[in-house]
């Protein structure tokens, strides 16, 4: 049978270690009372508290989060669409063109995906600002929704879907009836990815931003370049909680579900023997 | 089978994600191809214009004479250029090789893993994932800075009592590419090993294999195409990466990201800062389309 090998375990536990270590030296740093980031000094939150007072960084953070917000929510209507046109339509002309457009921004180099939307903002003479970041987000985080909806609307049983078509829905209501309600939450998943991802963005941001248009990581980033500071660790450590409080609920809600739709299928078995 | 092609929605569906693909992102390859064509000029935007549709086919005609690959020229001239590309592709092969050494065993222990343990493991692994990029690259700086925390650890233990020289070295560029893209190597090595059948390990065992031969001869080149799709998430942005290199690396790390970073916001030189990131482009297009078939025959596997 499987056996899980003291190797395995090690390999797993070392790799584990290996990630999560530097987040939490980071997280740990943060509540040092010391300006040094490797001394540590005794506990404090005093580095939350003046970041409060930091005008700059909250209206930063501020636009990042309008942007993940509204990028995220248009990638994932784009994204969905994207993925049911992969799996559902087989031939049509440009296929293999749309499938290359779809897989080559998850690996782009950002410098490049950067430059050339900057580059078509300019020739299209848009003011550079929130909304060519927010453009620019949709483009590349939509693939990323596509690949995640995708490989569920892969396992997704399409007779269910024919069987109301059968019974007189038509495709929109059958869509929004059975499809989206058994794919939401690789949908949901999606759109969290694509607000992560969005939130994170750094090189893409600073590509096509303008004047007025700073975001979070362009101000992390350039205060990095002036060395270690408390205050960039006690900002991280926020985004971190934020981002593990989402991918919490997320699970719960995916596997809240999972329960919910074994009971119905169970009661229904029932009902039906 | 309820063909619903025919509907207006379902073409609309198709042609929606498929106007903003080509829109903002093929066309712009376009534009960075023409303008890396262009030359430079004090003025903004600052490149000399190469197309100026307001005079119709004549004035393309007449414009398409005054394309100049002058930057191109520059690119070959100057070494700096040249020994950066090189530089970033065998930066990236040695990270890649490293990050596939170092997740393939994590990806095999979580295969191997109790079943109930798996999705918790899987969790684990995405996590870090989710997480910036930029805070996870940032964090490596307190730990290799020769004050920081690594060398604290190492001196402390009595392993070494001179600090070691880690952060602004290629060292640290390697660790910071090995530790940003890991999830990357794991998730496709993991999810190609726990689809396959143990059955067929206990076969070869039967029919006399010791387990090394068994790994060797039936695991690993069922996971071969995990290994290819890892490798190609991990190599194809790792040669353009820039956030890596500018706050791990040193003077000495050459990279064609920092390359086109630095053209691009020190000197703005746009027209060359096109013609770089046109070069990284057709460097990278073998590599991309072959992640692109791959991606695609995966996804025709399933269905």
């Amino acid at each position: 049978m499987v056996r899980w090998s003291r190797f395995n375990i090690a390999s797993v536990v070392l790799g584990f270690g290996f990630l999560y270590l530097p987040i939490v030296l980071l997280v740990i740093f943060s509540f040092n009372e010391s300006r040094l980031v490797t001394v540590w000094a005794g506990f404090s939150t005093k580095w939350y508290t003046q970041l409060w007072y930091n005008r700059g960084l909250l209206d930063a953070a501020w636009v990042t989060v309008r942007v993940a917000l509204l990028s995220a929510t248009v990638a994932t209507v784009l994204g969905t669409m994207a993925a049911l046109t992969l799996v559902r339509y087989s031939r049509f002309r440009g296929r293999v063109l749309f499938s290359g457009m779809v897989y080559a921004p998850l690996v782009m180099p950002e410098v490049i995906t950067g430059l050339s939307l900057l580059l078509l903002f300019v020739a299209i003479g848009l003011d550079r600002g929130f909304w060519t970041i927010t453009l620019a987000h949709i483009t590349f985080t939509m693939c990323f929704v596509a690949v995640v909806v995708q490989s569920r609307l892969l396992s997704f049983d399409r007779s269910i879907e024919e069987a109301a078509l059968d019974l007189g829905a038509t495709p929109v209501r059958a869509f929004f009836a059975i499809t989206l309600p058994v794919i939401a939450p690789a949908v949901f998943s999606g759109w969290v990815l694509a607000f992560t991802l969005s939130l994170d963005d750094l090189v893409i941001a600073s590509f096509t931003t303008g004047p007025g248009a700073t975001t979070l990581p362009m101000k992390i980033y350039s205060q990095v370049r002036l060395g270690v500071t408390p205050e960039i660790n006690a900002i991280c450590t926020i985004l971190i909680g934020i981002v593990a409080l989402g991918v919490v609920i997320a699970s719960l809600v995916t596997r809240r579900r999972e329960i919910q739709r074994d009971r119905d299928e169970r009661a229904a078995f029932a009902v039906s023997s | 089978m309820a063909k619903i092609t025919s509907s207006l929605v379902s073409r609309l569906v198709i042609i929606i994600p498929y106007a903003w693909l080509l829109f903002f992102f093929l066309i712009p390859f376009f534009i960075v191809f023409r303008i890396s064509l262009s030359e430079t000029a004090i003025a903004m935007p600052p490149y000399t214009p190469v197309f100026d549709l307001s005079e119709g086919l004549s004035g393309i005609l007449e414009s398409m004479r005054a394309f100049s690959a002058d930057n191109y020229v520059w690119l070959t001239e100057d070494a700096l250029y040249f020994n950066a590309y090189v530089s970033s592709i065998v930066i990236a092969t040695v990270s890649t090789v490293l990050t596939l050494l170092i997740g393939y065993p994590i990806a095999y222990g979580m295969a191997k893993a109790p079943r109930s343990m798996r999705p918790m493991l899987l969790m684990m692994v995405i996590l870090p994932f989710w997480t910036s990029f930029l805070i996870r690259v940032y964090a490596w700086i307190a730990i290799l800075k020769p004050e920081g925390l690594l060398n604290q650890f190492l001196i402390a233990t009595g392993l070494i009592d001179q600090p070691l020289i880690i952060l602004n070295t290629n060292a640290a560029v390697y660790i910071g590419i090995v530790y940003s893209y890991l999830p990357f190597m794991v998730l496709p090595i993991y999810s190609a090993l726990e689809k396959m059948d143990h059955a067929l390990i206990e076969a070869a065992q039967d029919l006399g294999c010791t387990p090394t031969a068994a790994f060797w001869r039936v695991t690993f080149p069922l996971s071969l195409p995990g290994v290819i799709a890892g490798c190609l998430l991990v190599f194809i942005p790792a040669v353009g990466e820039f956030v890596i290199p500018d706050l791990l690396g040193g003077s000495e790390t050459l990279m064609i990201g920092k390359t086109l970073w630095n053209e691009f916001n020190a000197n703005r030189d746009w027209p060359v800062s096109s013609a770089v990131a046109t070069i990284l482009l057709l460097i990278l297009v073998i590599p991309i389309v072959y992640f692109q078939n791959v991606q695609s025959r995966a996804d025709g596997e399933e269905r």
